[in-house]
């Protein structure tokens, strides 16, 4: 069985963001970026299906600018086989990252298709959904477990009040929490490795998908900062403040 | 205008967060319908009829929308969405996993986790972990919105709405409902409480969490906890506040052992007032705090919990 992974290139999970002066944007200019996190974790459950025999190949793909060739090296040195980069430098939006995967699948037929639940930029948690939708795929969103049984695949899902398994006719499309693995780091030789491996890239006009939005952004701005407060030195100087202050107790 | 609420249910009841979801859809204007999916919904119809402001309440019901899987749910939205011009959800676990596909199909955006209308076709939706706040204008036909029911406060239960059944009944035969195992509480939902308690990686293990039961039960709280906490195995995900767990915004939050990452924050900073309890004074959760108490939380919680 293929498996196709898609990762995102997204500012690192550290980084404090700047919302440019102008407020068009938040600024990105000499920010470090990686891997989405949870794009590493769909990544790291690909490769274990590998490593356990129920994959047979494992191919990342991505879409984004040049630099995002990083973030596939980084899914071959982590042990996907070969990927594909899907080269724009337009703000894509989920609807069209959808579209092009969903060309991307009715290519490449993987098994399954994993991909992060969303991504931490724009926090839309859309495109694995909208994946499924458009290539009629069943979807198992938020998984924290996931186990590849014959033709179905079971998938225990994060929802609000707990957990939930479902069952899934193969292929089908999941989407990965924080819980479903820990992923690995990639070693030196490995990075060497995959800086030989297959990458393809391609444009969006190649598969025909217009990648422009209906939605406009117009204006970025930095929340209402919330001003600290004071240190209060015992637990009843505390208690006095909720209750005569703050009044909510 | 006209909009479609797909409510949301907890254990076949209407959730509380329907309510916020309704006020959001007033923020924009226009008749409001809700629909009510599921197997044996019919007092969760009810309830949504009693809602403020509903023009009528549709309900499918049928075994197909059990556990409001995403394939059927989906295209009973297709089939349904036409003639309303937005379609709203909760930013819960099942709106994030139904909405998109509404989307998809209809080949428009989905503006997810909205707190704030400033008009029909403009809102405002947090961006890197609520550490920006963007305004987007969509101009799609129809607009697939999820809610952050934070930022809308919920309206009141004084309808009298009409129920109508929807006939639809969608097919699938992709995915099944296997189990569930939900976390038995007798604590308000977190996402909906007055008060929470949090604890993080200060709690030192799983048994700890237990000195935040009595100031809990004492409060009314709802306890939640880091991500930290949560990776750590101290507790099961579904406690999680932040970027990636729920998002709440209570009267009174208090923190305990949390240092204050950012994912944390985005996940509790719109709260009331916000309580700090950590031993280390540089930790960044004080920079928010409007009380921050520095010291050990083993001696803190059970004074605490002695003298409210």
């Amino acid at each position: 069985m293929k498996v196709l992974v898609a990762v995102k290139r997204v500012i690192d999970y550290n980084v404090k963001i700047r919302v440019k002066a102008d407020h068009s944007d938040v600024d990105l200019t000499n920010v470090k970026m990686a891997m989405n996190p949870f794009c590493e974790i769909a990544v790291e459950e690909a490769v274990r299906l590998k490593e356990k025999g129920v994959a047979t190949e494992v191919v990342a793909v991505t879409v984004g600018p040049k630099a995002a060739q990083e973030q596939l090296r980084t899914a071959l040195a982590l042990g996907a086989d070969r990927a594909i980069h899907i080269e724009t430098d337009e703000r894509v939006e989920s609807l069209a990252v959808a579209k092009l995967l969903a060309k991307v699948v009715d290519e490449e037929q993987p098994g399954l298709v994993i991909l992060g639940k969303q991504a931490i930029d724009t926090d839309n948690n859309q495109t694995g959904q909208m994946l499924a939708a458009l290539t009629g795929l069943p979807q198992g969103t938020f998984a924290s477990e996931v186990a590849v049984d014959g033709d179905k695949v079971n998938v225990t899902r994060e929802i609000d009040g707990g957990l939930q398994t479902i069952a899934l006719t193969l292929p089908a499309i999941v989407t990965t929490d924080l819980r479903l693995n820990e992923p690995r780091y990639a070693k030196l030789p490995d990075i060497m490795k995959a800086k030989k491996k297959p990458l393809d890239v391609k444009t969006p006009a190649d598969y025909g998908v217009e990648v422009a939005s209906k939605v406009s952004l117009l204006k970025v701005e930095s929340p209402a900062e919330r001003k600290g407060g004071v240190k209060v030195a015992s637990v009843d100087e505390l208690i006095d403040k909720l209750k005569n202050e703050a009044k909510v107790l | 205008m006209s909009i479609l609420v797909l409510a949301d249910l907890h254990e076949g009841q209407l959730a509380g967060a329907t309510a916020h979801v309704v006020a959001a859809a007033q923020a924009i204007g226009g008749d409001i319908d809700i629909l009510v999916a599921g197997e044996g919904v019919q007092a969760a119809a009810d309830a949504a009829a009693k809602l403020d402001g509903i023009n009528k309440v549709r309900v499918a019901d049928n075994a197909v929308y059990a556990h409001q899987l995403a394939e059927p749910m989906g295209a009973l939205l297709v089939e349904l969405a036409d003639g309303y011009s937005h379609v709203l959800a909760s930013a819960s676990t099942t709106g994030k996993n139904v909405l998109p596909r509404l989307a998809a199909l209809k080949d428009v955006s989905q503006l997810s986790d909205v707190l704030g209308v400033e008009s029909a076709d403009t809102f405002l939706r947090p961006i890197y972990a609520g550490n920006a706040i963007a305004t987007v204008k969509s101009d799609d036909a129809l607009k697939v919105i999820t809610i952050r029911t934070t930022g809308f406060d919920a309206v009141g239960t004084s309808g009298s709405a009409t129920i109508e059944a929807v006939d639809f009944v969608a097919d699938n035969s992709q995915s099944s409902f296997v189990k569930e195992e939900l976390a038995p509480s007798d604590r308000p939902e977190l996402g909906g409480a007055k008060v929470v308690i949090s604890g993080g990686r200060g709690m030192g293990n799983g048994e700890n969490f237990k000195l935040l039961n009595g100031i809990a039960d004492k409060l009314g709280a709802a306890i939640g906890a880091s991500r930290a906490a949560v990776d750590a195995g101290f507790v099961p995900n579904d406690m999680q506040v932040g970027q990636t767990g729920k998002i709440v915004a209570p009267d009174l939050y208090i923190a305990v052992g949390i240092s204050g990452a950012i994912q944390h924050l985005a996940g509790m900073k719109d709260s009331k007032v916000i309580v700090a309890i950590n031993k280390d004074d540089e930790a960044p959760i004080f920079q928010v705090a409007d009380y921050g108490l520095v010291g050990d939380l083993f001696e803190i919680l059970p004074e605490l919990e002695s003298k409210l």
